[in-house]
């Protein structure tokens, strides 16, 4: 096997025709996660025993004839969804040795579907950060050029499905942190609707923002994944009832008179090549039909004063119970974004400012959300750059508080209304970096998302391209 | 000497009998329980885990502020109350803040005073700190069975001027709960507590609510009692020690006070001078509740006749005196007890009050008892031994020349003194005779 080529739809074929085990394919997986890994360092923790035991009950289930979604298929999860048995750290030293009673909702849901779980994700502690430089394990690298980041917060997930470590990998994303690694690193990330997914069991952040979701090769393995984790969970109240749609069902479909939007203010400040690519991609869609239409969005730069404002208040919360009592290191274990973060919270959630900043910042996610709303009354789906610019070099984080905020300008938005997005490759920098651009759909409108970026990647099959590592 | 006029509002805490906790479904059942038995990720404050409220719990709230007049927030919402203690698993509450389930409603004491409830919201308990010595070391216990059982504040406006009105309330509001069956309201089991908060304002009682701009520049909280009667006496010890340090011409200290029972005092517990900042802010995993007045009106329909109506109902259907209702609705089960053995008796000649009275001197188990039964007893009691009237007139005769004292009170119009005439009577005749035939003759002489 080539798992360079592989996908995971690929995979399950040649699982089931028995071309080779989920045992050798795991163990193909671990022997190059070895080679790369050094260098990559995508991972902070390999459960290398549990997924040679997953491999062969799944080996077992397939002698049996059972189908299954990921039967057999080795993936790995981002450090901050809680598993039974393995330590689940969010890439901070505050929890450095704990080991969850639990599983996330998703990965009872992956597990039901068979998965090898290959290990636990590297990621901007508490996934504060576009860049994983705040991991207290130490940043990940950027395949396509080891010297440049991967992006944040799900880097480690992002940087690894890119090397080829992992089949497909499961992020998070509060705002940018799929979509934003998953265009600097060349890989497909899907942001669901705020809902679509549970979060029971994810290490909350923004609590009312966070959106797990896969990060995958290809378009049709993420629609793979999506129809695993979407649904209504009992244990997340947040969730929506909405029916969920058979998202591998409908990604070949015609998108001729799909009605594209494209807002002006999201191309401006972004670097030319970045500018250019995506221009290019547009005209692909053009030619398959598509209409290109000019709308008028809020300007993002409100969107990053509304998400700086309710992201932090709910961090300050969220963070407050590791206080090292029943587990978990103290709170002297906080490394410097999170402590910025939990100081700004607190600060604006104090008698006195909360009208001012939380309340106020309430009444703008509104405006941006009705801002959408109104968008989506005319266009199907909204297109732009993932990024501002490619990967930038190791190091560019250092003393810029507000890194994450400008790297993720053009994401926010969308997350603050909880829309759908998902970032899909569409081109290379001359320095040979990936270039992303976004497809934002409304709320739950995944499987027009999900068709319109298959149709482009079919155009334009970019994840045949492969970093040399 | 100045006068002072007692301020006095109260917060109670209710919890709730519902099987399940308030946002996960461990068992609610903590009092004597293995510790840290019923605990799950949700209510340990675990990494991940996320609250989905109880929708019976927040039916039963609403239920509470129904009972007690509210209106009712039909937008309503959970939210944060950010604190830091160990007993407390997430490093925050989920409490209500600006939009609670029940607000504006009132409570009527007998003598027609109004206390107003200012709100009726939901929270969540939190666990408990038990501070041991275990092998020469002193630790400090958690044990999160309690974690998360549901709990509802019922906050009072500072209406009241006297302890013993607070007491009245507090009967009333236990009463209420029961009624609704959806709290056991034990005192003893810590199902009920009770947070007084008192201040002093200079003048005399006055009949209308106290403006805002007239309370006291201070107030004192004494925090979780667990009995009508200790609370009394922290009011009035707190109105005792408050009156000596205005005298002085000091103010007291606003603070949070607790009491000791052996001591008869209370004592100070922390400053409240500055206020804690709780950040409240809506809770973000739990979207917003929201009942159509169907709902509401479905649910007022649930809430049974309450004590209150229940006596005027019974005092003017049955022509009860108020010291039998009284007894008789303090448990619904027996007043439901007596109403159905009324409604099985079919005997001309016993009346509600006899079924009342039998029902109340025997003390009768309506979890043992039918009504039939009664109805059986009573009949049985009537069939007595017949006397001759001769015999009888000889009887009473004899009792009035021996209680001439009694004879003379009774006629100056000491009624009551009738019955003992009658036990002296019924004694001479030895025999079980109808105490009804028998009191009616003696009347008759007396007159």
């Amino acid at each position: 096997m080539d798992i360079k080529t592989l996908t995971i739809t690929q995979a399950k074929k040649d699982l089931k025709e028995k071309k080779y085990s989920s045992v050798e394919l795991t163990k193909a997986y671990l022997t190059r996660i070895k080679q790369v890994e050094p260098r990559v360092k995508a991972f902070v923790t390999i459960t290398e025993e549990e997924a040679l035991k997953n491999a062969k009950e799944a080996d077992k289930k397939i002698a049996e004839g059972k189908d299954l979604p990921l039967l057999g298929i080795p993936l790995s999860i981002k450090d901050n969804f809680s598993t039974t048995g393995i330590r689940t750290t969010a890439s901070s030293k505050v929890l450095d040795n704990y080991i969850p009673p639990y599983d996330a909702t998703v990965v009872k849901k992956l597990k039901d579907a068979g998965m090898v779980l290959l290990g636990k994700k590297n990621m901007d502690a508490w996934a504060h950060g576009s860049s994983t430089e705040t991991s207290d394990y130490g940043p990940s690298k950027n395949p396509w050029n080891t010297d440049h980041l991967p992006g944040g917060s799900s880097g480690g997930a992002a940087a690894s499905v890119a090397a080829d470590e992992t089949l497909a990998a499961i992020g998070s994303e509060t705002a940018g942190s799929i979509r934003q690694p998953a265009s600097w690193c060349g890989v497909v990330g899907l942001k669901p609707t705020y809902g679509r997914v549970s979060r029971y069991g994810v290490i909350a952040m923004g609590s009312s923002l966070d959106s797990p979701g896969p990060i995958t090769k290809t378009v049709e393995d993420s629609a793979l994944i999506l129809n695993i984790l979407a649904g209504q969970d009992l244990h997340d109240a947040t969730t929506g009832t909405n029916p969920v749609a058979d998202y591998e069902k409908n990604l070949n479909k015609d998108i001729k008179n799909l009605k594209i939007g494209i807002a002006e203010d999201y191309f401006e400040g972004v670097d030319p090549q970045v500018k250019k690519t995506v221009e290019d991609a547009l005209k692909i869609f053009e030619q398959l039909g598509a209409h290109i239409k000019k709308i008028k969005l809020f300007q993002p730069k409100y969107a990053i004063a509304v998400y700086t404002i309710l992201q932090r208040a709910e961090v300050s919360s969220n963070l407050a119970r590791f206080d090292g009592i029943r587990y978990g290191n103290d709170r002297s274990f906080f490394g410097d974004e999170a402590k910025r973060r939990i100081m700004l919270g607190t600060y604006t959630l104090s008698a006195g400012y909360y009208d001012q900043y939380y309340n106020k910042a309430l009444k703008v996610r509104t405006v941006i959300i009705d801002d959408f709303k109104k968008a989506f009354e005319d266009v199907d789906v909204i297109i732009g750059p993932t990024s501002p610019t490619i990967s930038l070099p190791l190091g560019a984080s250092a003393g810029k508080a507000m890194f994450g905020e400008l790297a993720d300008l053009l994401v926010e938005p969308s997350s603050i209304a909880g829309l759908s997005g998902i970032n899909v490759p569409c081109g290379f920098s001359k320095e040979g970096l990936p270039i992303g651009m976004q497809i934002i759909g409304p709320q739950f409108a995944e499987e027009v998302i999900l068709n319109a970026a298959y149709k482009y990647e079919q155009e334009n099959p970019l994840y045949l391209k492969k970093p040399t590592l | 000497m100045n006068k002072y006029t007692p301020v006095i509002g109260l917060e109670v805490h209710v919890e709730l009998k519902t099987k399940s906790k308030m946002f996960c479904a461990c068992s609610a059942e903590y009092f004597g329980k293995e510790p840290n038995t019923h605990t799950c990720p949700v209510c340990l404050g675990l990494p991940g885990a996320l609250p989905v409220p109880n929708k019976t719990a927040i039916e039963w709230c609403i239920k509470i502020a129904l009972a007690l007049n509210c209106e009712i927030n039909k937008y309503s919402k959970f939210d944060r109350k950010n604190y830091f203690y160990p007993d407390l698993a997430k490093g925050y509450q989920i409490s209500q803040y600006d939009l609670p389930f029940g607000h504006d409603g009132k409570i009527t004491l007998k003598d027609g005073k109004e206390i107003r409830i200012r709100r009726v919201h939901m929270e969540e308990d939190t666990g408990k700190l038990s501070h041991q010595e275990i092998n020469g070391g002193k630790v400090s216990l958690i044990d999160f069975n309690r974690s998360g059982v549901p709990l509802v504040e019922v906050v009072t406006e500072p209406d009241f001027d006297n302890p013993s009105d607070v007491k009245e309330y507090l009967e009333k509001l236990q009463l209420i709960v029961r009624y609704l069956d959806i709290a056991n309201a034990d005192m003893e089991k810590g199902e009920m507590r009770l947070e007084p908060n008192i201040s002093l304002r200079k003048g005399e009682r006055q009949s209308t609510y106290l403006k805002e701009t007239d309370l006291p520049n201070y107030k004192v909280e004494v925090k979780n009692i667990n009995s009508f009667k200790f609370v009394e006496k922290a009011i009035n010890y707190e109105i005792g020690r408050q009156h000596e340090i205005l005298e002085k011409n000091e103010r007291p200290a606003q603070e949070t006070r607790g009491w000791n029972e052996d001591k008869g005092k209370t004592f100070s517990q922390r400053s409240k001078e500055d206020a804690q900042d709780y950040r409240y802010f809506p809770e973000p995993d739990i979207p917003p509740i929201v009942h159509t007045k169907n709902e509401i009106s479905t649910l007022l329909k649930q809430v049974p006749e309450l004590p209150d109506k229940k006596i005027t109902r019974f005092e003017k259907n049955y022509a009860l005196p108020s010291y039998d209702t009284e007894i008789l609705i303090r448990e619904k089960s027996l007043a439901d007890f007596f109403e159905e053995t009324t409604k099985t008796n079919q005997d001309k000649n016993i009346t509600a009050k006899a079924i009342a009275n039998w029902i109340i001197n025997k003390k009768v188990d309506p979890t043992k008892t039918k009504p039939s039964d009664v109805i059986k007893q009573i009949t049985a009691n009537k069939q007595v031994a017949q006397i001759d009237e001769k015999e009888l007139t000889k009887f009473i005769d004899e009792v009035i020349n021996e209680n001439e004292k009694a004879v003379t009170d009774y006629k100056s119009g000491k009624e009551t003194v009738i019955m003992f005439l009658l036990g002296q009577t019924m004694k001479k005749i030895g025999r079980k005779v109808d105490t009804e035939m028998v009191k009616e003759l003696l009347k008759k002489k007396l007159s």
